[in-house]
């Protein structure tokens, strides 16, 4: 008699990655536009950044995502110990990332460029949409850096009550999240630091 | 140990890919210093497209997926955003 | 085979680990899931057809009910529940989530626990909406469509109802994922792609459209939000934003989302007329094919409710284009279903009467798009009653009568009782009756200018509202005895064969209703969807 099939969840998690990628991707299509319309005022804008603190912020990311492809493929082959260690060190470079992150904010609000600020409004228009652009993305990214954070804490508990078997689909799943997320800042990093 | 008839990603080739994506940020953060203009943002943004290739093949192991709707996924959302973008482009480039 | 009597247990009687209530609401088999969907989403239809019922009477010259103020939160209110709560859920999580696995031999859907999760995010949204109606200063009055910069300005309560659509918008993401994988990978046997009913292929192309293009309206609810709390200014014109990108945003979803709506209504379609004519579908795979296309090129056409908007004109015309072709396969669908009646042996039942008057509503609604979606029409008719015409046909003529037809064919298997089919005649007689004098009136209305979205309008139009109210009292009247006929019928109709209909697809296979587990053994499928050659030999 023929087996019941069962689903794996890796499809589903890639069909929920693709989610995630059409929902930046809205916000991609409001900076291609607003970019187009007002390229000097993006230029001009973007060199408020510190290109500095971003390439960091990559670094710390894609080291970040090193890390918790070995920590998939530690859990792989049940070495628990080193993939746990791999959890950990992802999430100290994610928070590194958030604080970096929360430093940049922090310089962006003493030099009045938050939406609202009268120092912003007194801005040409291309310069107040690319910074209420900064803020909506990377405040989104962050966001799911955060809820990132979450799973892989999870994950990290779950791992140490000998939950996951061999080749745990919710394990290479929550390393896949970790994964877009770092995408996702890749290109974030050069729509926002490297334009000038 | 394993005699995997499909390849799979070891610590090696992990941390290769790592370099490379370090690599690719030192080119791409020295070229936006170049300050070519629109050339230097098509580079740029070039070079985010290989840097997030790497990650989708090697750490995401789509290089070594079997099933072949899950390689398909991320292409398709991409065009699907590309035609939204193009579609749109045509309203606000010529207004 | 016959089942044994003796351990056959209904779905719905089934004593599992939960005591009454919980064994429902934590219950992840996917036809108590649809269930709780189906009392959802018809509480939620009744309340906006009354919310319909009130527009309508304030319509009638003379008859003042409510202020403009309550009249923008009524027609607002209707557009989001009849929307987000009924038309864009219905079809998939009522009759997906019961009858697509089984439909493909499985026994539950890809991720049944998930399933469950997106319907308390759908009962979570529809509480935020409802919420939202009495905090925060009150009823949304900006259509369901939250223009900016209205939506951004107006004192009542935009983020509330923004973000019960952000959560509505989630639910529907996670079930198009549930769905598309367990087409992939939960087929029985022997069931290619190209052996699975066509209503699989109507929930399955749909699936796609609500993974890709639903997070776009997510992220444009979330900017509305965001908007409001904060003013970043991207549909601001004094930041510089542009409010013709917040229309592009919405409707890069919301016209997909019509087809969210349609597809799998026409899916059903595509299974009800071959059983009522004991003839194969005519065209399999055009069919199949067309609803691909339909999902494809029905993302692409968005920008057809923005001709007037101040879009440009090379916009417009590329837009227009592409709405004139996904025509093409919404034609070439009714064209193989006539085809397959052509020559069939037909059986006149409620389903079939159902499904009949899908075909001539959606086609009349269609037609009225093509009008809509020619640029220099549009100029006319643009916020007209003729727009409004335009969609009800569609949307309650096509998706709407889809669904009833969908209840009337598998409401039996569903509750293994049978309804009765005189009153369900009936009951569709009066509502297709009442639902053209209503509806093909707003057509002249609007040909004549009559402006949608209006509380008051002048002398001329007293006469032709008058006669569409009737006609919405007429079709409401049909509505409830159709209601009550099929509600007697769940819980006092005759015991309903496993196969009424003598269809061929899955589901006749199984006692009416189903157990829980559904197949007691993994099916090998060895015959098409239509093929009704076992009947003819008298099986």
């Amino acid at each position: 008699m023929p087996e019941r099939k069962k689903s794996d969840g890796k499809l589903g998690m890639w069909l929920f990655i693709s989610t995630e990628v059409m929902l930046f991707g809205g916000l991609f299509l409001l900076y291609s536009m607003y970019r187009y319309k007002h390229a000097q005022d993006f230029h001009n804008a973007a060199l408020e950044l510190s290109r500095f603190a971003g390439t960091m912020n990559t670094i710390v990311l894609i080291t970040s995502s090193l890390f918790i492809a070995l920590a998939v493929y530690f859990q792989k082959k049940r070495q628990d110990k080193k993939a746990g260690l791999f959890i950990l060190l992802t999430l100290l470079m994610a928070f590194t990332f958030l604080a970096v992150k929360a430093f940049e904010w922090g310089e962006k609000f003493e030099h009045g460029l938050y939406p609202g600020a009268a120092h912003l409004m007194s801005l040409p228009k291309g310069e107040i949409l690319y910074f209420g652009l900064y803020f909506m993305m990377t405040g989104l990214h962050a966001l799911h850096v955060i809820i990132g954070i979450g799973v892989l804490s999870f994950m990290l508990v779950f791992l140490k009550q000998g939950r996951f078997g061999e080749g745990s689909v919710y394990f290479e799943n929550s390393g896949l999240y970790w994964h877009l997320v770092d995408i996702i800042w890749i290109f974030l990093f050069p729509l926002f630091y490297l334009i000038s | 140990m394993e005699d995997k008839k499909v390849r799979e990603a070891g610590i090696k080739t992990y941390i290769t890919i790592w370099a490379a994506l370090v690599l690719f940020t030192a080119l791409t953060v020295t070229t936006a210093g170049l300050n070519l203009g629109k050339t230097g943002i098509i580079i740029v943004l070039s070079i985010a497209a290989v840097k997030s290739a790497l990650v989708l093949l090697f750490f995401m192991h789509l290089l070594f997926e079997k099933v072949t709707l899950i390689k398909l996924v991320i292409p398709l959302a991409l065009i699907v955003l590309a035609i939204f973008i193009g579609l749109t482009y045509t309203d606000v480039a010529v207004r | 085979m016959p089942i044994d009597a003796e351990e056959y247990v209904p779905y719905y009687s089934d004593k599992g680990k939960l005591p009454g209530i919980l064994g429902w609401i934590l219950s992840t088999d996917h036809k108590r899931i649809g269930i709780l969907y189906l009392v959802l989403i018809m509480s939620f239809f009744t309340t906006a057809v009354f919310f319909g019922v009130f527009m309508r009477l304030n319509m009638i010259p003379g008859m003042h009910i409510m202020t403009a103020q309550q009249y923008n939160a009524l027609f607002t209110l209707h557009g989001i529940i009849m929307i987000f709560l009924v038309v864009i859920p219905a079809v998939p999580t009522i009759f997906g989530n019961f009858f697509l696995p089984i439909l493909i031999g499985a026994n539950d859907m890809a991720f049944p626990r998930l399933n469950l999760f997106t319907w308390y995010l759908f009962l979570t949204g529809a509480v935020l909406v409802f919420v939202s109606v009495f905090t925060g200063g009150g009823a949304v009055d900006t259509g369901w469509t939250f223009y900016v910069p209205f939506s951004l300005r107006t004192a009542v309560n935009v983020p509330l109802a923004t973000f019960s659509v952000f959560v509505l918008g989630m639910s529907s993401i996670l079930t198009g994922i549930n769905i598309v994988s367990t087409v992939h990978q939960l087929r029985a046997p022997g069931m290619g792609f190209f052996k699975m009913p066509l209503s699989v292929w109507g929930f399955y192309s749909t699936a796609w459209v609500q993974i890709l293009a639903t997070p776009i309206i997510g992220i444009t609810m979330i900017l509305i939000l965001i908007e409001r709390i904060f003013g970043i200014g991207v549909f601001d014109p004094v930041k510089g934003g542009d409010p013709l990108l917040y229309q592009h945003l919405f409707w890069i979803y919301s016209h997909p989302a019509v087809y969210i709506m349609i597809l799998p209504a026409m899916g059903v379609m595509s299974d009800i007329f071959p059983v009522f004519s004991r003839k194969n579908i005519f065209g399999y795979k055009m069919i199949a094919f067309s609803s691909i296309a339909i999902a494809a090129f029905g993302s692409l056409v968005w920008g057809h409710h923005m001709y007037v908007s101040g879009q440009s004109d090379l916009a417009g015309i590329i837009f227009s284009l592409l709405t004139f072709i996904v025509a093409v396969p919404s034609a070439i669908k009714v064209f193989n279903w006539l085809a397959t009646m052509y020559k069939g042996s037909i059986r006149i039942e409620p389903p079939f009467l159902f499904a009949l008057s899908f075909i001539f509503l959606f086609t009349i609604g269609g037609l009225s798009g093509l009008l809509i979606g020619a640029l220099s029409a549009n100029e006319h008719l643009h916020n007209t009653y003729f727009v409004v015409a335009h969609f009800h046909y569609v949307i309650f003529g096509g998706m709407g009568f889809g669904m009833f037809a969908a209840f009337h064919y598998w409401l039996p298997k569903m509750c293994g009782k049978m309804y009765d089919k005189a009153t369900a005649s009936v009951s569709w007689l009066i509502m297709f009756a009442g639902f053209n004098v209503f509806y093909f009136t707003m057509f002249i209305l609007g040909w004549e200018g009559m402006p949608r979205r209006y509380y008051d309008y002048p002398a001329q139009y007293a006469s032709l509202h008058t006669i569409a109210s009737i006609g919405a009292f007429i079709m409401v009247a049909g509505f409830i005895l159709m209601a009550y006929n099929l509600i007697r019928g769940v819980f006092a109709g005759g015991p309903a064969p496993s196969n009424p209909w003598e269809g061929a697809t899955l589901e006749w296979s199984l006692p009416s209703p189903p157990e829980t587990e559904d197949f007691r053994e993994v099916p090998l499928i060895t015959k098409g969807p239509y093929d009704f050659s076992d009947f003819k030999r008298g099986k």
